[in-house]
């Protein structure tokens, strides 16, 4: 006889948050924020939220904007564009003026959609969207959007950077990477750029392989041996990327791996010590870097993070983000969607390693320094307790990654 | 020829894991009728309790206990659980497992965090073996090659040459004919889902640092394990046992051959240009779609031959 | 006026569900909840998505695991006749998207129907899922007609409308999805009445026999698959107009989870149970996903529960009361069940907050949140919380045992006098449970 109560109790429930949303205080500016939190890809949210949490912290305890702390409201959206977009609804509801997500760019391309419609059909309670993470190329080209800012390099950039960091010895490379939107989009502009960066370098093999669905890539491993190649460039993530590197290193490959991901939660543990001097990381920041740099406030930041948490902080972008939004803010003087994402154009923050950054207004893509990292014993921070950590073994500044774009932004007519 | 050598190997290797976590579904569903949704999640849990046992105490003990704690949690599910929820129905045996591996997974998020373990293979088996044409064979494969063909070889000596595995055997094939017989088949139940899910377990423990102990494992090793034992057939081991090996073999051999349906179609004088009707799916190479092989395979045998490959009965 | 006697409820709840979104309308800013609204259209067409894979399961006794493929194919077809009126190609009301999507939806149920339905029991349970990952592969492979991982966005605004209506507001979608919903669980209870309904009927409880009748029952079989697809196309339809997009999750597994879990856990004996089902499903995962990530763990601890203890779904156990409610005596049954209650509330509070405590504690602090009921934080690190929670578990439980026997006597009294009342009648109210399990073995 559960059952009934059960049911009666969700309903309560449920009619508490929809009747509580409403009567939010507005104290604090809001930035919802939606990934998975639950389910099999729940290390996702969890890691970006720990350290966004963090972040916000050290963001409000500097004065938050306009004299108000930042507050995160996370939504859970099962990796799921229909769930992602009720959140929007939700945020929207409660008039938050910002919406987060940072995983999965089949999600935000829903968002930015549901976004612009949002916007064009309530002039009154507009919304922007902040995309801490995905990084399909067209998101800022043909999908770009007024309301849509983007926080991370694209893949078309992270390939620039992969591909200049490919040391002169390299001259032959194989491609593999996921069959979908993303990985696609890395094979085609790792392509490109070996063609005008390196053309001396043969591209011996180039694969696309089922998203999650490789179990052994043993077989991968023998023909990428017989294929002779020196590197393997990839843009695999998760289980794609771990059991890949793991069987090159079971089966005595003599091959670098150039990754995106390798450095995010989870992968360090995955690789182990068999990934020594061979796994790189195109990232946008690594804990080596400020010891490196010998910026001592950084330093202290990330080893703050680390104490607090056990964990390792990979994402200084989303420092960045934050001082994006407070720099912005403050200068449009509102909370007015509008007047903020008119305020971030064109902005230029120094992050807190001391690079130049800068939000190009034609497509509201940040242009911001990259590193690449390679995987090795010896280094001041280790990853996830595995005693290897990522050095720092190229930095390329923002200036040089700046490509082109072929956004056709349109903006909303002053009201 | 190299090429070919080491993919038969990987395939093996593959195909046997495969078979230690099939065989104990087989066992399961063909006795049983149940769609055990929790399988992969013995798997896992085997997986991580070698991992928590490895640390304390070593990888050798825990290749025993691991799968004896899956099999005795197996075997708490079917009394408490299973035999409770059998006579509402296959379906409701089915969501019952289905929830208890929404639980597992959540449990295991809870205990051992979100984040991958580093549960590592052994440092006495981490050694190249031996070297075919370049490429190193790790002693851990040889390793999970000898444990799962030993269990291959413990199963069919106990299905053939004990008492209880004559009457499981003949559960399999006659169910009713053996209750009616007065052999005790709810006990038999519990023995064989505690020995599905011990194997499943053991699997986990040998595949757990072959490949990565993370809460997702069990959600992406779930349906393919579903593949093999159709495939393989209800009611036979063997069935289950070819189905695997063929299984591992497709795979790793079709990532091998870079070929496409339309170079088919050129080889016949027809060529597929972009404008052709279906050019995308004609233009998709085999290594491409290698993996969903097993997928398109399940439902080709279902179509010609409901009782799988060596299947006693339809499905 | 015999329209208004015989189908009040049907109207009644109409009322009731243009009505309750008004609840939440936000009067300050003279706007609806866009939430609830969304959330509320979700459950139509869940709704009928269940509903049209109770067709396959209830009716046909046909255990799908790749119902959602339907749904999805639906969905991309609407999106595609969407972008093609918006370019001019050909003009059709926005209110009949839906209904392209239903006739995607059809045609694709017959294509793969004719594969899938060979088959029956496990054996098309296991197609089905193979199809279900083939489909789902392909539509992040091929990006023609899927869109690949960014899907088919689509404007919902086309000025097409039959009623002048702009549908630019979730509010008008809503309503929308209102009618279909109706539109489609009417035929779909008519369809129940046909010969094809009764055929497939036949076929789940009597296999042999029913191929002794003449037909042929892999037909039957596939003309009930075929227009399962058209309905589930239908709420593919209206998913694409609600969310006005469609990507490759929409064919996918856990969908098609959906479906099986909304028709058992609403009772797949009743027609109207896979509609409850669906609402206990959707709130769960959009409603208390919001508030515990933990959310997966309680549906996983329903199901056990409503498997074990209540195998004829929410429809069932309302329907067990039918006797007792007929002889008039339902109000005996009021005093167990006020007795009853209190345990079972202290059972289940025990349970979440243990739940939620393990959860915060091992997840949910690192995130920086914080842990606090009506306002107080907790301190989680101490004992006494866990105390609470396992002492509410425990005494609960043994408190709930009590009462369940004191219940169960009462409640084997009553039915005996039902019986007793109703011998004349004869018990017509008898429901067919569990009679797709039995067609499944």
């Amino acid at each position: 006889m559960l059952q009934g109560k059960w049911f009666s109790a969700l309903i309560g429930i449920v009619l508490g948050i929809a009747c509580g949303g409403h009567a939010l205080a507005q104290g604090t500016i809001k930035v919802a924020y939606t990934d998975p939190l639950s389910g099999p890809f729940a290390q996702v949210g969890d890691a970006n939220l720990k350290q966004m949490q963090y972040i916000i912290d050290y963001i409000n305890s500097k004065g938050g904007a306009l004299g108000k702390k930042f507050e995160l409201v996370p939504f859970d959206n099962k990796s799921q564009p229909s769930d992602a977009l009720i959140a929007l609804k939700s945020a929207t509801d409660q008039n938050m003026p910002f919406i987060m997500q940072c995983s999965g760019s089949n999600i935000a391309a829903a968002l930015i959609d549901g976004v612009n419609k949002h916007n064009d059909r309530n002039p009154d309670n507009r919304i922007i969207y902040l995309n801490c993470g995905a990084v399909a190329p067209e998101l800022t080209n043909e999908q770009c959007s007024f309301w849509h800012f983007r926080f991370d390099l694209h893949a078309g950039m992270k390939a620039e950077v992969m591909v200049r960091a490919l040391p002169k010895e390299t001259t032959k490379v194989y491609l593999i990477n996921q069959d979908y939107l993303f990985g696609q989009s890395v094979q085609r502009e790792v392509r490109n750029y070996i063609t005008k960066l390196r053309p001396d370098i043969q591209i011996v093999g180039d694969e696309l392989i089922p998203l999650g669905k490789i179990k052994d890539f043993s077989p991968y491993m023998t023909k990428i041996k017989a294929s002779g190649a020196q590197a393997l460039l990839t843009g695999n993530w998760g289980p794609d990327m771990n059991l890949l590197i793991k069987s090159g290193v079971d089966a005595g490959a003599d091959l670098r791996y150039y990754t995106f991901y390798a450095h995010l939660a989870g992968g360090p543990t995955a690789i182990g010590a068999g990934g020594d001097n061979r796994v790189l990381a195109v990232m946008s920041f690594g804990e080596n870097v400020a010891p490196e740099i010998g910026n001592k406030e950084a330093e202290a930041f990330t080893e703050g993070f680390r104490q607090k948490h056990k964990f390792d902080f990979s994402a200084a972008g989303f420092r960045t983000i934050f001082e994006y939004l407070q720099a912005a803010v403050n200068k449009a003087g509102s909370i007015d969607p509008l007047k903020i994402a008119t305020a971030m154009e064109d902005l230029q923050v120094k992050d807190f390693l001391g690079f130049d950054t800068k939000m190009r207004k034609e497509d509201h893509q940040i242009i911001s320094e990259y590193f690449v990292g390679t995987f090795k014993k010896g280094v001041k921070y280790d990853a996830e307790g595995t005693g290897l950590g990522w050095a720092t073994s190229a930095t390329i500044l923002a200036k040089d990654i700046d490509q082109p774009n072929t956004c056709k932004m349109k903006r909303p007519s002053a009201s | 020829m190299e090429v070919f050598v080491v993919s038969l190997l990987n395939g093996l290797v593959y195909g046997m894991l495969l078979f230690m976590l099939a065989s104990g579904l087989t066992l399961i569903l063909s006795m049983m009728g149940v769609l055990n949704f929790a399988h992969a999640s013995a798997y896992m849990l085997g997986a991580y309790f070698a991992y928590t046992i490895s640390l304390y105490i070593g990888f050798w003990p825990a290749l025993i206990i691991a799968p004896l704690l899956c099999g005795l949690i197996g075997a708490a599910i079917e009394m408490w659980g299973l035999r409770r929820v059998h006579r509402n129905g296959h379906i409701a045996e089915l969501l019952f497992t289905f929830g208890l591996a929404l639980i597992i997974e959540k449990v295991v998020q809870m205990s051992w965090g979100l984040l991958p373990v580093p549960y590592r293979v052994p440092e006495l088996l981490d050694f190249p073996l031996f070297k075919v044409y370049g490429t190193q064979f790790p002693a851990y494969r040889a390793f999970m090659l000898a444990i799962s063909a030993l269990m291959f070889g413990a199963i069919w000596l106990g299905l053939t040459r004990t008492r209880i595995g004559l009457v499981i055997q003949a559960a399999l094939t006659h169910p009713d004919m053996a209750s009616a017989l007065g052999h005790n088949v709810p006990r038999i139940f519990t023995l064989v889902f505690a020995a599905g899910t011990a194997l499943a377990g053991l699997a986990g423990v040998i595949g757990g640092n072959y490949q990565v102990t993370e809460p997702a494992m069990a959600f992406t090793m779930g349906p393919i394990v579903f593949v093999v034992v159709v495939f393989g057939g209800l009611g036979s081991l063997t069935g289950c046992f070819i189905a695997s090996i063929l299984m591992g073999l497709i795979q790793t051999f079709a990532v091998v051959f870079d070929v496409s349906l339309a170079d088919l179609l050129a080889k016949f004088g027809f060529v597929v240009t972009s404008s052709t009707p279906f050019a995308e799916v004609l233009n998709v190479t085999l290594p491409r779609v290698g993996a969903l092989l097993p997928f398109l395979m399940l439902v080709l045998i279902l179509v010609f031959r409901p009782r799988g490959l060596m299947g006693t009965r339809d499905t | 006026m015999t329209l208004l006697r015989r189908h009040w409820p049907w109207l009644l709840a109409i009322v009731i569900l243009l009505a309750f979104p008004f609840l939440f309308y936000d009067w300050s800013k003279g706007r609806h909840s866009g939430f609830v609204l969304t959330l509320m259209s979700e459950i139509g067409v869940m709704a009928i998505f269940a509903l049209s894979y109770n067709m396959l399961m209830g009716q046909a006794g046909l255990l799908s695991f790749g119902h959602a493929v339907l749904l999805g194919m639906g969905a991309y077809c609407a999106a595609h006749v969407v972008l093609l009126v918006k370019a001019g190609s050909f003009w059709l009301p926005t209110e009949l998207v839906p209904l392209a999507g239903g006739l995607g939806g059809l045609f694709f149920g017959y294509v793969f129907g004719w594969l899938v339905t060979k088959q029956r029991a496990t054996a098309f349970a296991m197609i089905t899922m193979g199809l279900g990952e083939l489909v789902s592969a392909a539509a992040l492979m091929f990006m023609g007609f899927f869109g690949g991982e960014g899907g088919i966005p689509i404007d919902r605004v086309m000025d097409t409308s039959l009623v002048g209506v702009k549908y630019s507001s979730p509010w008008q979608v809503y309503c929308l999805v209102l009618v279909w919903a109706f539109i489609a669980a009417i035929l779909m209870r008519l369809q129940t009445q046909t010969p094809l309904g009764s055929m497939a009927n036949a076929t789940r409880d009597n296999f042999e026999r029913a191929q002794f009748v003449g037909y042929d029952p892999r037909m039957v079989r596939l003309y009930q698959f075929a227009l399962a697809g058209f309905f589930a196309g239908i709420a593919g339809g209206l998913y694409v107009l609600i969310y006005e997009i469609v990507t490759f999750d929409t064919v996918s597994a856990a969908k098609s989870a959906n479906a099986l879990l909304a028709v058992y856990i609403g009772g797949a004996g009743g027609f109207f149970g896979p509609i409850l089902g669906t609402i206990v499903v959707v709130l769960l995962q959009s409603g208390v996903s919001l508030l515990s990530n933990a959310w997966l763990l309680y549906v996983g601890v329903l199901f056990i529960v409503m498997v074990m203890y209540a195998p004829g779904g929410l429809i069932g156990l309302i329907f067990m009361h039918m006797p007792i409610w007929r002889a008039g005596r339902m109000r005996e049954l009021l005093l167990p069940y006020a007795r009853a209650f209190p345990p079972a509330l202290l059972v289940l509070l025990g349970f979440v907050l243990m739940v939620e405590l393990a959860s915060f504690t091992t997840i949910g602090a690192a995130q920086g949140k914080k842990f606090s009921i009506a306002g107080h934080t907790i301190d989680t690190t101490t004992p006494m919380p866990w105390v609470i929670a396992i002492a509410a578990l425990v005494l609960g439980g043994l408190w709930l045992r009590r009462e369940a026997r004191g219940f169960r006597e009462r409640w084997d009294a009553l039915m005996e006098g039902a019986k007793v009342a109703s011998a004349k009648t004869s018990a017509d109210a008898k429901i067919p449970l569990g009679k797709a399990q039995e067609a499944m073995s």
